[in-house]
């Protein structure tokens, strides 16, 4: 007879880490009885004002998470930058056509001269070098599944070509998308040979 | 710029290689901050001592006396306080084996050493402001990979 405590096996998971994020914080919202509404873009209205304490208590039960509490405004105006931008790349299934500029602008009602000013002040990177890591990290994230090759990949991300993407991809990361996708595999193997 | 300061250290025996980098990283402006130690043990001691402050990236030359850089990469990622780490390979190689080797292994960057001054500023520049992207916006570091 098979015994099967002694085998082991691998699960691929997929996961929707904006609505892991909300779950979370709804739940540490809830059991401190504090109730609360979503404002959308990371802001929530919480329906009384808390006390320091129940604010510190928050905020440290929400770091194992990854999760943080935003302070300045400045910082919060940079965050919402980058969730429209993660949100626009991550979450559509197809990149919008328009200009990001302009989507920036009329998502958050603010000009795109302002914005982009307020982003590289505050980061070490310029609006437009952001959106380049993150398509071409979502490019990463797609190839690693397997479930797409290169021109679908080009295709969902608005890239005009493959060669434009695999020159964007390997401007940003110095490999080409193959050895990226040799490195991981190779990455992969290497884990299963350590774990008994 | 914003406030926070970065924390970058360095493990290099070469004297003149560890100036050059410090120097190259300084004229940035990037309100960094260059922690240097001789090898690869020092290191090792370096991260685990309490107080220290945790470098937002490593950076480990790959020959050096009493442990080397593929050794320190392999005993950082193997350590559940360490492995989260972005490790930089600074190397005078530039073979393709030994490039992917340092990625299978876990490394996030790989740099061949240059011999010009301003590449090396132009480089530590990507390096270090990409670097704080994946810190700081929740990227996901095990698809980090950069090669300058």
């Amino acid at each position: 007879m098979l015994d099967y405590s002694s085998l082991s096996m691998v699960i691929n998971f997929k996961y929707d880490i904006h609505k892991a994020c909300i779950k979370i914080i709804s739940d540490h919202l809830e059991e401190m009885e504090l109730s609360h509404s979503f404002n959308g873009l990371g802001e929530i209205k919480i329906n009384k004002s808390i006390s320091e304490e129940e604010f510190e208590s928050l905020r440290n039960k929400l770091i194992p998470y990854g999760i943080s509490i935003i302070n300045s405004q400045k910082e919060s105006l940079v965050q919402k930058i980058k969730d429209v931008i993660v949100e626009m790349i991550y979450l559509e299934e197809k990149l919008p056509i328009s200009k990001t500029s302009t989507y920036l602008a009329e998502k958050l009602n603010l000009s795109y001269g302002y914005l982009s000013n307020l982003f590289s002040e505050e980061t070490f990177s310029t609006i437009e070098n952001f959106i380049i890591l993150q398509k071409i990290e979502r490019a990463k994230e797609l190839l690693i599944s397997g479930d797409y090759n290169l021109t679908e990949i080009a295709y969902k991300l608005n890239y005009s070509s493959v060669a434009h993407l695999s020159n964007q991809f390997k401007k940003t990361t110095g490999l080409t998308p193959s050895s990226f996708q040799r490195i991981i595999s190779r990455r992969k193997a290497n884990k299963q040979l350590e774990q008994p | 710029m914003a406030q926070d300061q970065i924390h970058v250290l360095l493990a290099d025996d070469d004297e003149d290689d560890r100036l050059f980098f410090s120097d190259a990283i300084h004229q940035l402006n990037l309100n960094t901050v260059v922690h240097a130690v001789e090898d690869g043990e020092e290191l090792m001691n370096w991260l685990r001592k309490e107080g220290n402050p945790r470098p937002h990236v490593v950076f480990l030359d790959l020959n050096m006396p009493k442990k080397g850089g593929i050794e320190c990469l392999e005993e950082i990622k193997k350590c559940p306080h360490l492995k989260e780490l972005s490790v930089a390979i600074y190397s005078t190689s530039s073979s393709q084996k030994d490039i992917e080797d340092s990625f299978v292994l876990g490394a996030n960057i790989y740099i061949k050493k240059p011999n010009d001054f301003n590449v090396l500023k132009k480089a530590m520049g990507k390096v270090i402001s990409m670097n704080w992207q994946f810190c700081t916006s929740g990227l996901n570091k095990e698809s980090f990979i950069l090669n300058v």
